[in-house]
């Protein structure tokens, strides 16, 4: 097995945010994977989609599905993490206000990434844009 | 009122706790915990699979959070509003939502002793 999907997250829209995440959750569902792995995918992928509206006006998402892992990449061509570290930080945020009103912007995007993946590498660049590749490891 | 069952569907609940239905959803869906909060990123990373939820957020992200989370269900304390494009999301998802004029302290009490907690 291994699948490959594809995904446009378009920006400034929290409505459609976790329409792609929630796709691939029923795909690995269907797929059989343990829900503890599912769920694990899940959460990342949407705290990245999130960023992704919040802070980069969208971007793309890019799903492999092997036996023995997951992995995701979403890119964008947002203003780029200046500071990786602090982004890292639970409770650390730069949302606006609007966003925080709606329930984000606790600072957890990042964090919970981190911990729900296996490996979560960052490569960003200001001013170009963020690509964020994070793995599930299926363990047998 | 029958308390200190390990486990109750989200339907049971509702009865046994006088919950207005908002979205019936999948009302089979076993309740074995709960989780209080409103930010949404926190919810998500540390709600178990199976919590009743208990919030004042009813816009579409959080019922994006109950799916992604496998919250049983939502409940909105202090009769929060469900908003439409939340409310046509939980319906097609199958997410369970729940109401009650009740504050967010009192309902957690109250599912902690149905819950023997």
């Amino acid at each position: 097995m291994n699948i490959k999907l594809h995904y446009d997250v378009p920006g400034d829209d929290f409505t459609r945010a976790g329409e792609a995440s929630g796709l691939v959750k029923r795909k690995l569902k269907q797929l059989g994977f343990e829900p503890d792995v599912v769920r694990r995918v899940a959460i990342a992928m949407y705290e990245g989609e999130i960023n992704m509206v919040i802070h980069a006006g969208g971007g793309e998402a890019d799903v492999e599905i092997l036996p023995d892992r997951v992995t995701v990449v979403l890119t964008d061509h947002g203003p780029g993490i200046p500071d990786v570290e602090q982004a890292m930080q639970e409770g650390w945020s730069t949302a606006p206000d609007n966003v925080r009103s709606l329930g984000f912007g606790a600072g957890m995007g990042l964090p919970n990434i981190k911990k729900y993946s296996d490996t979560l590498e960052i490569d960003t660049k200001v001013g170009e844009g963020t690509a964020l590749t994070m793995t599930i490891l299926v363990k047998g | 009122m029958e308390q200190g069952r390990k486990s109750w569907t989200v339907g049971e609940l509702a009865q046994a706790m006088g919950l207005e239905t908002v979205v019936e959803g999948d009302s089979s869906r076993e309740i074995t915990g709960g989780y209080c909060g409103d930010l949404l990123s926190w919810v998500m990373g540390r709600a178990k699979e199976g919590d009743a939820w208990i919030t004042v957020m009813g816009n579409v992200n959080a019922v994006a959070v109950a799916v992604l989370a496998d919250a049983a269900c939502i409940l909105l304390a202090e009769d929060s509003p469900l908003d439409d494009e939340a409310k046509e999301r939980a319906l097609s998802q199958e997410v369970p939502v729940l109401r009650s004029g009740k504050d967010t302290f009192s309902l957690a009490v109250e599912l902690g002793r149905l819950l023997g907690r």
